[in-house]
């Protein structure tokens, strides 16, 4: 079996306060499959700063809003979003 | 770090976020037409207080493509219901003071009735959808997260090194 399989990799990207709890605005993680939305943000609450972030944040999947239990496919961009405050 | 504002945004890229002043009277026009004798609009500005605190200016930032991609897909669903409007938006990033507008929403239609409601259904869905982030300095010196899901409304942020509040 290739390690290619076995792993999902994928881009996360931090925003606004969540970008400073953690101190970096991306991160690269590898994840065994199958890797769902909420295994990002499980890998995320593990790292330095995460403690700060809700369990439950907004997530997207390539630009769009998905829910946590959205299956990851290597090179997916993951974003995490702090509570909205446009307008 | 440079989360006090995104990437810097690149022309082509956009089309609803902006780094400059936003222009209303560009809005208008640009949905304006002899068969649309009714026009609303909606002007967001930077209030000087937050909650109960004074706030001296503030930060807005966005996650860009994504931010991009639900001002279109706001726009279109705002077609759809009105098919006779015709609707502007645009949202400003990057630093603002007191009084500068935020965001704009422009909506002309034959009549009234449909102006109002495509500009209002607009401006609350963008509220409500668009990946955008805002961070006041108040007059004590302080920092915040605007967080409409917290108790005050906001949420401390750090200070940036080496500038002053």
């Amino acid at each position: 079996m290739s390690v290619a399989s076995e792993v999902v990799t994928v881009q996360v990207l931090l925003f606004a306060r969540f970008a400073e709890l953690l101190g970096t605005e991306r991160v690269a993680l590898a994840l065994p499959r199958p890797a769902s939305l909420q295994a990002v943000v499980d890998r995320l609450l593990a790292m330095p700063g995460g403690a700060g972030l809700p369990p439950r944040p907004l997530l997207a999947v390539n630009q769009a809003q998905a829910p946590p239990e959205t299956l990851l496919q290597d090179g997916d961009e993951v974003a995490v979003l702090p509570p909205l405050a446009g307008g | 770090m440079k989360w006090r504002c995104c990437r810097r945004l690149r022309e082509a890229d956009v089309a609803f976020l902006r780094e400059s002043p936003l222009d209303l009277a560009g809005l208008i026009a640009a949905v304006t037409t002899s068969e649309r004798g009714g026009v609303a609009s909606f002007l967001g500005l930077v209030r000087n207080h937050h909650a109960g605190r004074e706030v001296l200016r503030l930060e807005y930032s966005a996650y860009a493509p994504m931010a991009e991609r639900e001002c279109a897909a706001v726009l279109a669903e705002a077609h759809a219901r009105w098919p006779m409007a015709q609707v502007a938006l645009e949202h400003r990033i990057g630093t603002l003071k007191i009084g500068d507008a935020a965001v704009a929403v422009a909506a002309a239609a034959p009549h009234r009735d449909e102006a109002f409601a495509a500009c209002r259904y607009v401006i609350e869905e963008v509220k409500r959808r668009v990946p955008i982030w805002k961070r006041e300095h108040y007059a004590d010196g302080t920092v915040g997260w605007v967080d409409p899901t917290a108790p005050g409304g906001s949420v401390p942020a750090r200070p940036e090194a080496g500038q002053a509040s």
